[in-house]
């Protein structure tokens, strides 16, 4: 499958063999890549698979270890942000930042504005350029209004003109559509067409395939930091390109326990949201772990925070144990024995100027207070009791959470949710950005919640994790529940076609 | 907490070594009498930042207090002047409500309608300081004017200390008992801290800086009654720009401005450094400019040790991250 050269023809960017490593983990292993003049080159893979890395190679933020970067065949190398940019690379990111209280020209030649005498920027310079740049790529903005003036779509054409404002041969894609609606999304189908007819070769990566079999050229498949193959997409079926992206067995590093699943303890009934996810329902019994796969925008956490009251669904109906619970805060959710451990665990986690057994009993101040008054000895008495059992290690339960490395800071939102006695456990993410130690370490841990009797949802965009884990798998796309999967039907193949909304019968180039 | 602690004690050595650099040129300060009437009069000052420390701690400020103080201690004083007769227990739960009502206009609109709190606070100190002058049609209100029991009650002594220091100490006493103490005080450092964890948590932080609010205007209100007495005079500029020294012994308390990091003690110990200074600086021969100058420069100490302490938090956070990625 190494077919490292597919077409004749020099490319304009190639990668050779370059590896990245990161202290426990290595991010990219001799992985190849070869952009071509005029061509739209896809980089598929699935989470982890090393597609960042890669482009922050590229664009000059990482450097790699090893291996070399090819410029028209000569060796390259991108010191910085800026050399890359130099040489002709610029890259348009999945979420772009831009600045709302500048106008778009400010926004588009921000760092690089044409100088005019004195070394003063000549504003009506920029204007006209960026103004140029606008209507090259067909967008019908005016470059003198405030960015905060534009809608999404708007300011997503403001990021493609803005990447085209330095001379670029090779421009990088990074989930281009991953926030626009449909209609924009044909637009920006248009606008690739155009920088292909320019000449430049384009990186485009996306989990979408009916984008990548419409637009490509080429592709290129990585699979956990190491490259699979690349070739034209001519000659590749999407059946295919699945089986390379995911192909691997998982059983052997789970270590998922048999539980006994017992009676029913979640039902919910068709959870509608206006704008983010439609009809979702499903059942959860006792001893469960649920897993919820989908890509990302696919409204798993939307759905998630709606079900603990973060935000309030049109409509829908929650039982917990056949009771009705009426979830409009999160404080109700746990109440309800429903608790949630976000995936931004450092920003919505936990109180990092609170001591640990603080922390722990955040949510569970009524069980450890009496006449309104907290006890210091009971707060003691449940913070150990949790602490022990998740096994962190610190000085005291007086250190202050913030003092405490990572993992152990994720512990400690865990021991406070466990604190609370709930009967659901959501998990949203729960390993992501974690080195594959404390990895294993965690789905040991569900595993024991669930062997105890504790229902587990788990919210998860890696397939191993999702295959490995969990008893039922439930996946989303587009905020609605796309299919429910266990036992044979349960397979890499099938998770990533109903979350890509791939059918049965279509197969090979749409086109 | 152990940075915070030694913080505090870094703020005792200071106020002791102030102190004994008074009595070097002027030993009369630091006789017992003398450093009780200065805690005394430092006492307006305490019970007002407390106040404020809630409000800090939520992420916010309150820059009304001393507006509100002036408006609640004219509604005493008229009420003192019309009912010479009312005992001055009623006197104070109608300042305690009359506090705690501006507290909660601030906190309302802060909460219901996510106003920024430093725009909020602006516009009713303006507000308060306006109705002061309806009232009162901008005229003042006298010593004469108003009953012996009315003036008389913060200055009379228990066990040598009058009862406007003694009501700091009871208000300094319940501050840390709710702080420390109860699901609330909890609440106000949550909020503050990490607000995104805190709603997770289930914490409703709007109402958090709601009750914040109603603490700082209901400790202004009490403030009002005592300072309006205590100098037996009142009128609409009284206080003015108090709210700014109320905030800097926050800050050299050790109170975050970013939220969430701040105790009472270290509060109390910020406004007893300027309430030495205050005192001292005069009877030492200082001139007024030195004085403004010399707590000025304290502030900027202090600010300049809380954003210290901020950049060590900082970097244990970025090596979490640089791990993750």
């Amino acid at each position: 499958m190494n077919e490292r050269s597919a077409t004749a023809g020099q490319p304009v960017l190639a990668l050779d063999a370059i590896t990245k490593t990161f202290p426990g983990v290595k991010a990219l292993d001799g992985v190849h890549l070869e952009l071509h003049a005029g061509q739209v080159t896809a980089l598929v893979g699935e989470n982890g698979a090393g597609k960042s890395t890669v482009v922050k190679t590229l664009t000059g933020i990482y450097q790699p270890d090893g291996g070399r970067i090819l410029m028209d065949g000569a060796e390259v190398s991108f010191p910085s942000a800026q050399a890359a940019a130099d040489q002709g690379v610029t890259a348009i990111h999945q979420e772009t930042v831009l600045f709302d209280e500048l106008s778009v020209a400010e926004n588009i030649f921000l760092g690089h504005a044409p100088r005019g005498r004195f070394g003063l920027i000549d504003t009506r310079a920029m204007s006209r350029k960026a103004q140029g740049l606008l209507d090259g790529i067909g967008a019908e903005i005016n470059a003198d209004v405030r960015l905060k003036d534009l809608g999404i779509a708007s300011r997503h054409l403001v990021a493609i003109a803005r990447a085209l404002s330095v001379e670029a041969r090779v421009v990088i894609m990074d989930e281009p559509t991953a926030a626009l609606s449909q209609k924009e999304i044909e637009e920006l189908y248009v606008l690739v067409e155009a920088l292909k007819a320019q000449g430049k070769a384009i990186l485009f990566i996306s989990h979408k395939f009916d984008e990548i079999f419409r637009i490509a050229d080429r592709w290129c498949v990585f699979r956990d930091g190491q490259f699979v193959g690349q070739g034209l997409m001519s000659d590749m079926d999407e059946k295919t390109l699945v089986r390379m992206m995911v192909g691997r067995s998982v059983d052997q590093v789970y270590p998922k326990r048999a539980s006994v699943i017992g009676d029913e303890v979640l039902k919910v009934v068709g959870y509608c949201h206006p704008t983010e996810f439609d009809d979702i329902g499903f059942t959860l019994r006792k001893g469960e772990i649920l897993g919820f796969y989908g890509l990302v925008g696919a409204g798993r956490s939307e759905f998630m925070q709606s079900l603990i009251g973060i935000t309030n669904p049109s409509k829908g109906v929650a039982r917990v144990e056949g009771d009705i619970k009426v979830i409009r805060s999160p404080a109700d959710a746990v109440a309800a024995g429903i608790v949630y451990v976000p995936e931004d665990r450092g920003k919505q986690g936990a109180i990092l100027d609170m001591p640990i057994f603080q922390n722990v009993t955040l949510p569970s101040l009524g069980q450890t207070s009496r006449s309104g008054f907290t006890r210091m000895a009971q707060e003691f008495a449940l913070a150990r009791q949790y602490v022990e059992r998740l096994d962190l290690r610190a000085a005291s339960l007086d250190t202050r959470v913030g003092a405490l490395s990572g993992g152990n800071q994720q512990k400690v939102v865990i021991a406070k949710w466990l604190a609370t006695r709930p009967k659901v456990i959501i998990l949203d993410e729960p390993t992501k950005g974690i080195d594959i130690g404390s990895k294993a370490a965690v789905h040991d841990f569900m595993s024991e919640l669930a062997a105890e009797g504790l229902s587990v949802i788990m919210v998860s965009s890696e397939i191993p994790e999702i295959m490995g884990m969990s008893d039922r798998v439930i996946v989303m796309r587009e905020g609605r529940i796309a299919a429910q999967l266990e036992g044979e039907d349960l397979s890499p193949e099938t998770l990533v076609r109903h979350a890509a909304g791939i059918t049965d019968n279509a197969r090979g180039k749409a086109a | 907490m152990t940075m915070l602690k030694s913080r505090e004690a870094i703020l005792t050595g200071a106020i002791l070594l102030l102190l004994i650099l008074i009595a070097t040129r002027f030993p009369g300060f630091v006789a017992p009498a003398n450093l009780m009437a200065v805690f005394n009069d430092t006492s307006p000052l305490m019970i007002l930042a407390l106040g404020q420390m809630v409000v800090i701690l939520t992420r916010c400020i309150d820059l009304s207090v001393a507006a509100n103080l002036a408006l609640t201690g004219m509604i005493c004083a008229m009420l003192n002047v019309a009912f010479p007769g009312l005992p001055v227990a009623v006197i104070l739960i109608v300042a305690l409500a009359c506090g705690a009502v501006m507290g909660a206009v601030n906190g309302l609109l802060v909460w219901k309608l996510a106003i920024p709190p430093i725009v909020v606070t602006l516009g009713t100190m303006t507000i308060y300081r306006g109705i002061i002058f309806l009232l009162s049609d901008g005229a003042w209100i006298n010593s004469h004017e108003m009953s012996p029991a009315f003036t008389g009650f913060p200055r009379t002594q228990i066990l040598g200390l009058p009862v406007l220091g003694w009501l700091a100490i009871l208000v300094t006493a319940g501050m840390a008992l709710i702080m420390a103490r109860t699901p609330m005080g909890r609440s106000f450092y949550a909020a503050g801290n990490n607000p995104h964890a805190a709603v997770y948590t289930g914490i409703d932080v709007g109402r958090a800086q709601f009750r914040a609010f109603v603490i700082s205007g209901t400790l202004a209100g009490l403030a009002g009654y005592l300072w309006i007495s205590r100098y037996a005079v009142a009128y609409v500029d009284i206080a003015g720009g108090f709210e700014l020294d109320v905030v800097a012994a926050c800050v050299i308390g050790g109170v975050s401005i970013a939220g969430g990091v701040g105790t009472v003690l270290g509060t109390i110990l910020g406004a007893l450094f300027l309430g030495v200074i205050k005192n001292a600086l005069p009877v030492v021969d200082i001139s007024p400019f030195w004085q403004l100058a010399i707590s000025g420069a304290a502030i900027l100490v202090a600010v300049t040790f809380n954003s210290r302490s901020g950049r060590t938090r900082g970097r244990i956070i970025l090596k979490s991250v640089e791990k993750a990625t």
